[in-house]
């Protein structure tokens, strides 16, 4: 009998897939906050995409609160969230700044070129180091940063202008986001 | 009115299955010579009614029929009509209504082509490809019809999009299908024998051409991609593992054990219910990537429609197919005993070391396109796995796995004998080394480790093909198909190791900006910016570039990389502009217009890449060639010594 157990082998392997594959099929990445709110963003200092000589990075903007976007012209939801952040940007609440994600450079300055730029600056991440720190799952993802350097939020998929107003807005305008 | 007639067809087609599984099932086991008769009947109507349907969504595409959701989300007026026709299966909808129809037209193939098989085991056969093709049918019809019309109809389409509008990759998804729905045939021999609880290997045989044929066509269709990524996208790479390619290479590399695995049981009645065991295994990684690209579970450069409900439905499909086979693998495995034993050097053994290192780098690959998933699912945080993990992990096995092909080819059956080649293998390896170092040193004047362990394993490999031919040449005639599809296939992979040595440690790729006239230089080749001009498409605007390649002043050859605009909008596209040869490809992209004339741009000097492509390709036809094997055609009787044994029992039952 023991030795029939391990024609068993393969069949305990697939229920265990199959329960793996149920988990990411019920756990969409969009519903999972972020362990890493409340926590303080990790830091980068990447090349800026307009300028490989210059640097951004997440002590430029010490102090204020600020948004950070992902976002790469591959995705094709980023280009549906680009009106809503050009939006954003010309309320001038807090400054963006972009994460360019395992994008083509080239691609990347015509992408917003074409279709204009909202962006305080644009950190250039082709190989998505910065992005494993942030724990990017894909692109557009967009996280709210405190004045004190803590994420307050983070958003999985496009930004939306109700988004905007009803979820990040009030925490930009609370005594804890400006602090 | 037509999208409603093929949406009637593709009805029809799934109560046609449904009375294929259930004839051809139940026909078996009860005996009825009518019922197992209908069944294959049923297979016929099945697969007309899905070329009915099909034609009839190609058609509405022609005819601009926008009224149709499908047609209007993947098409518009201005696309040719080559486009127009392969958009038939560029979105999600037809793409699995091309996989229903191919997984017909494999069964009426095997319908047709399996004469030699007794009746229940081959209506056996039909009743599970039956019953995969009513899933399939009922996930097109239930999540994702593509007759679907779009009230009220609109006014222009949305266009196919155009990184698909091309000619390799027109062509790539129906052989990548044809590949996976192919291994749907092995994996019914599988089911039928475990179902029968045959102890024979009398499905080996049968399986065999089928097998090779479905992985002649997955290879052909991972070629194709491949080939499209590389002049396309504009990277100049040539594998991205991407969950979607890992996918299809997972298939591919069970498929290859697969087939290597089923000689052993053919010939020696040995490894039986691993062999089984592979079968269950390689098509439910043909449906485990189906599910991981239709569900979106895993997130990928390719951006198809995802939907959690379609997820489930596939769930659901692949836990009934593969569970309920390896349910049947359980019950029937533990009864099947190998007779014959083999000593540590024989062929056997070789096909026994293949095995393992092709399911260990199935398994590697498979872990690492699913860790996101399971590093999510303990709350170990979210990670993503690249090329860097896929780079070492796969060539862990690989190294290994081409060395002992070099030796386990002419090893003989059953007993630990490399013969007389002995010697000559271990002389050709030692040449092996020092054409490496030589090449290495003075053709890439670099002696870099990997490199020389690419080229020594290369070369020794492609040697070790043409020692047999070589011996043999006089009496070519006498050898079997089987032999020459072998040696062609393995001669294939020493071109592709020969090619990804080149490119992974000897390529060079710069970006750089050049103004009109001026000039880099790239492995002596010098590169000259002529400047652009703007050229038309029938549905694009490019920008195109000219280049004039010359080595020691001589002329080469002059490159057009363009950068395309689509009339439907999105990103520009880039098609690159390449001088192939077997020795080097030369790769320039566009990149980006910086003003005054100047221009970003991509410039590569790729050593050796074709090879990989021409090797995958010889294997490919290595395939052809050896699924063509007279002795497949044979009646079984003639070949098989068993058969009177096996006779003698069917009649005592």
């Amino acid at each position: 009998m023991k030795r029939n157990l391990r024609f068993l082998i393969p069949a305990a392997l697939f229920a265990a897939l199959v329960g793996f594959l149920f988990f990411g099929l019920y756990n969409d990445p969009r519903e999972i906050p972020s362990p890493l709110i409340g926590k303080p963003a990790p830091s980068f200092s990447l090349e800026s995409l307009a300028n490989p000589s210059r640097r951004v990075g997440t002590t430029d903007y010490q102090g204020r609160p600020y948004v950070v976007n992902v976002w790469g012209t591959w995705c094709p939801e980023c280009r549906r969230e680009h009106e809503v952040l050009l939006s954003i940007a010309r309320t001038r609440a807090v400054p963006i700044v972009g994460l360019n994600w395992k994008d083509d450079r080239a691609l990347a300055q015509r992408w917003l070129k074409e279709l204009g730029d909202p962006y305080d600056a644009v950190a250039f991440d082709p190989e998505g180091q910065a992005a494993i720190d942030w724990g990017v799952y894909g692109a557009p993802e967009t996280f709210l940063v405190s004045a004190d350097g803590t994420i307050v939020h983070k958003l999985i998929g496009p930004m939306t202008w109700s988004i905007w107003q009803e979820e990040f807005l009030p925490l930009i305008n609370s005594p804890g986001g400006r602090s | 009115m037509i999208p409603e007639l093929g949406h009637f067809a593709l009805i029809l087609a799934l109560l046609l299955a449904a009375t294929q599984a259930w004839f051809g099932l139940a026909g078996a086991s009860r005996g009825n010579v009518a019922w197992m008769r209908a069944a294959q009947t049923a297979v016929a109507g099945q697969w007309v009614f899905l070329l009915v349907a099909f034609g009839l969504l190609v058609w509405s595409f022609i005819q601009f029929d926008f009224s149709v959701r499908y047609v209007a989300m993947t098409s518009n007026s201005l696309l040719p009509l080559f486009y127009r026709i392969s958009a038939a299966w560029g979105g999600h909808e037809g793409s699995l209504l091309m996989w229903g129809t191919m997984l017909g037209t494999w069964s009426v193939a095997v319908a047709a082509l399996s004469r030699s098989m007794p009746l229940p085991f081959k209506s056996r056969v039909l009743g599970v490809l039956g019953l995969v093709s009513v899933g399939f049918l009922m996930f097109t019809l239930f999540t994702s019809n593509p007759f679907d019309r779009l009230v009220p109809a609109a006014a222009d389409g949305n266009d196919l999009n155009p990184l698909l509008q091309d000619f390799a990759l027109a062509i790539h998804p129906p052989m990548l299908y044809l590949g996976y729905v192919g291994f749907s045939v092995a994996f019914a021999f599988a089911c039928a024998t475990l179902i029968e609880g045959r102890l024979d290997v009398d499905w080996a045989r049968w399986a065999r051409p089928w097998t090779l044929a479905a992985w002649l066509c997955l290879t052909i269709g991972i070629t194709l991609g491949s080939w499209w990524a590389y002049y396309e996208l504009g990277w100049g790479g040539y594998w991205f593992w991407d969950p979607v390619e890992n996918a299809s290479f997972m298939p591919w590399l069970m498929g290859t054990a697969l087939i290597h695995s089923l000689a052993v049981t053919e010939k020696r009645g040995l490894f039986k219910s691993w062999t089984l065991l592979l079968a269950v295994s390689c098509f439910s990684l043909s449906l485990l990537g189906t599910f991981l690209v239709r569900s979106g579970v895993l997130v990928s450069v390719h951006a198809f429609a995802t939907d959690p409900a379609r997820g489930l439905f596939i769930l659901g499909f692949l836990v009934a197919v593969v569970g309920g086979a390896l349910a049947l693998y359980t019950w029937r495995a533990p009864a099947l005993k190998s007779e014959a034993g083999f000593e540590l050097l024989s062929r056997e053994a070789f096909l026994l070391f293949n095995n393992a290192l092709l399911i260990a780098a199935t398994g590697l690959i498979l872990i690492g396109t699913l860790y996101p998933l399971f590093m999510d699912a303990f709350e170990l945080g979210k990670i993503s796995v690249g090329p860097p993990y896929f780079g070492v992990a796969f060539l862990i096995p690989m190294v290994p796995l081409v060395l002992l092909m070099s030796v386990g080819m002419h090893a003989s059956w059953k007993r630990s004998r490399i013969g007389p080649l002995q010697n000559l293998l271990l002389g050709l390896f030692a040449a092996a080394v020092v054409a490496a170092l030589l090449v290495t040193k003075f053709v890439y004047g670099e002696v870099h480790f990997m490199g020389v362990v690419g080229f020594t394993v290369a070369f020794w490999l492609i040697a070790s093909t043409l020692v047999e031919p070589i011996q043999r040449w006089g009496a070519w005639r006498t050898l079997p198909a089987g032999f020459w599809g072998m040696t062609l296939a393995h001669f294939g992979i020493g071109l592709f190791a020969l090619g990804v040595t080149g490119v992974e440690s000897y390529r060079i790729e710069r970006d750089i900006s050049l103004g009109v006239g001026e000039t880099t230089t790239l492995q002596g080749y010098d590169f000259r910016f002529e400047g652009t001009r703007e050229v038309r498409g029938p549905n694009y605007q490019a920008v195109e570039g000219t280049v004039v390649i010359t080595r020691d002043g001589r002329p080469v050859t002059t490159l057009r990389p363009q950068k395309r605009y689509y009339a439907s909008g999105g990103n520009p596209m880039t098609e690159a502009g390449i001088r192939a040869s077997l020795r080097r490809d030369l790769f320039v992209a566009l990149g980006e217009d910086l003003g005054a004339g100047k221009w970003s741009m991509r410039v590569q000097y790729k050593p050796l890449i074709r090879n990989i492509w021409l090797g995958a390709l010889l294997m490919a036809l290595g395939a052809l060639i050896a699924a063509s094997d007279r002795r497949y055609r044979q009646p079984v009787r003639a070949a098989v010594p068993k058969a009177a044994g096996r006779m003698a029992r069917e009649g005592a039952r």
